[in-house]
């Protein structure tokens, strides 16, 4: 905790300023997690978790429920305030400083760019259910980016059109689609801000079986264009397919971690357990 | 009957010689009340669920204030309490408002109104699923651009229902403007009341055209629900 804040504490440039030294030596390093910490009161659902992703990586977060992935995945991007730790996109640290009550609040500009930057697949899609599909995609685009009207309905038809949707459920709203359509609505929505990293957060656990099918070989497609991806994922079939690195948690900390291969032959007993414990 | 339409019809729609009356005057009421209700409610609804104890505290009070006392008693004090006041008449802007019989019912109406509106937006904007909040935040968007773009859009069209039945009590409510000597509806009917004697028809047109004006909003209220709440309609069941 006390070596995290210092790490946090050398890092105040701020993003559009900085001129970061570390670049050189991790040029193909795009994101960079390090010793993230998080605790719910007494319970310490993160003991210091890092990974790094470099461009074109796909990597998959594994591990029991409780385990931490998601605290991790929803850290990266604040979405939960980790306690300690630092995240650094294209070698800029995103700087913290000392909120009320002892934890650390993220800059607020310096938030902002990240979370455009990095875009967020939810569990339950979380699709605005006021808005049609076409709102949907266009809002953050819109309101966020800055791009025009027109332009932002040219990305949400293409990216509808990439994720496979045909161009009638443009004009429908979230809750007349099928689970598995809602997800790949989400999608495009993360696709039309042309993120440089997509996390997904269990992008199938809340999909009927028959649904996780035409989610999943959306995400496939993408990972084979060479998309950043990081996801927590339950389907192990599709993590050794796709991935490039898989992290495998366990209360709190990574356990294991390497290439799909670790999905084939684990070495520490714990992940022999959690993958014997599962149908394949 | 006749005579009685013949001699007040006028007074009872439009007019009764010396300004707005009937109809007109009620729905000038109901439509300023409202719509400044409106306007004033949104942000004080934001306020209301706001994290900052600051911002909610005080608007809790005003809600409690107004939703805990009759709207007559605010009107009274609005009429004639606070020009009692010797501030108020020291005043010059002050008196000069207060001495105005209408300025004095809108005030109270437009704050009752507002009160009511303030905790149906406030719940719609709890009631907004956690999820979207959440991915508004993910996708940037903070402050006032996440209140304007998706929390106050997302609450509104939730709130429909609760605010219809709400506008409905305030049309019916503005006629208590009588009371300030204003010449809504109310007033009018009492004025042939005490002319003719006859009763019955006196204030049994002014409940028909009070009648008429809640049809006309609950019609106006179902177009809109059809419009802006055709989201929800596979939930409903």
């Amino acid at each position: 905790m006390n070596q995290s804040a210092q790490a946090l504490a050398a890092h105040p440039a701020d993003l559009a300023t900085s001129r970061p030294t570390a670049v050189a030596a991790s040029a193909s390093v795009k994101l960079k997690v390090e010793d993230l910490h998080k605790s719910y009161g007494e319970h310490e659902v993160l003991k210091g978790v890092s990974l790094n992703a470099s461009k074109g990586d796909v990597i998959s977060l594994i591990g029991a429920s409780g385990s931490g992935k998601s605290t991790m995945l929803r850290c990266i991007n604040f979405l939960e305030q980790p306690d300690a730790g630092v995240i650094t996109l294209d070698g800029i640290s995103i700087e913290m400083r000392q909120g009320r009550a002892g934890v650390q609040a993220p800059h607020q500009a310096q938030l902002q760019n990240l979370r455009t930057r990095l875009a967020m697949v939810f569990q339950h899609f979380n699709l605005w259910s006021h808005m049609t599909v076409l709102e949907n995609i266009c809002m953050a685009p819109r309101r966020v980016l800055g791009v025009s009207a027109a332009e932002a309905e040219k990305r949400a038809r293409m990216y509808l059109d990439k994720v496979g949707l045909p161009s009638r459920v443009a004009d429908q709203y979230p809750a007349f689609l099928s689970g598995g359509q809602q997800q790949r609505v989400a999608i495009a929505r993360a696709l039309a801000m042309e993120p440089e990293i997509i996390l997904f957060d269990e992008p199938t656990s809340a999909l009927d079986p028959e649904l996780v099918g035409e989610v999943l070989k959306v995400i496939q497609t993408l990972a084979e264009e060479g998309r950043t991806m990081l996801m927590v994922t339950h389907e192990m079939g599709f993590a050794r397919q796709v991935s490039s690195q898989v992290l495998f948690l366990h209360q709190g900390r990574v356990e294991e971690q390497g290439s799909a291969e670790i999905l084939d032959h684990p070495k520490s007993e714990r992940l022999q357990q959690f993958l014997s414990n599962r149908l394949k | 009957m006749i005579e009685l339409i013949q001699q007040y019809g006028l007074a009872y729609l439009w007019t009764d010689g010396s300004g707005f009356s009937g109809v007109a005057m009620t729905l000038w009421l109901f439509i300023v009340s409202v719509i400044l209700g409106f306007v004033l409610s949104i942000p004080l609804a934001i306020a209301r669920v706001s994290e900052h104890f600051w911002l909610r505290w005080p608007v809790e009070v005003y809600t409690y204030l107004f939703r805990g006392t009759p709207l007559y008693i605010q009107l009274l004090i609005c009429y004639t309490g606070l020009y009692s006041l010797q501030v108020v008449q020291d005043t010059a802007l002050l008196n000069q408002f207060f001495r105005d019989a209408l300025n004095c019912t809108l005030l109270a109406f437009v704050l009752n109104t507002c009160a009511y509106t303030v905790e149906i937006f406030a719940g719609a904007i709890r009631n907004i699923p956690h999820g979207e909040i959440e991915a508004a935040r993910a996708y940037g968007l903070h402050g006032w651009r996440m209140n304007l773009f998706v929390v106050i859009p997302a609450a509104l069209r939730r709130a429909l229902p609760a605010y219809s039945n709400e506008m409905i009590l305030m049309l019916h409510a503005t006629s208590l403007a009588f009371t300030a000597t204003i010449a809504d509806i109310l007033k009018v009917a009492r004025d042939a009341n005490a002319e003719t004697f006859l009763t019955f028809q006196a204030f049994g047109i002014a409940a028909l055209l009070y009648m008429l004006l809640s049809f006309a909003l609950v019609g106006l209220f179902r177009l809109a629900e059809r419009r802006w709440m055709r989201f929800l309609v596979p939930t409903r069941g």
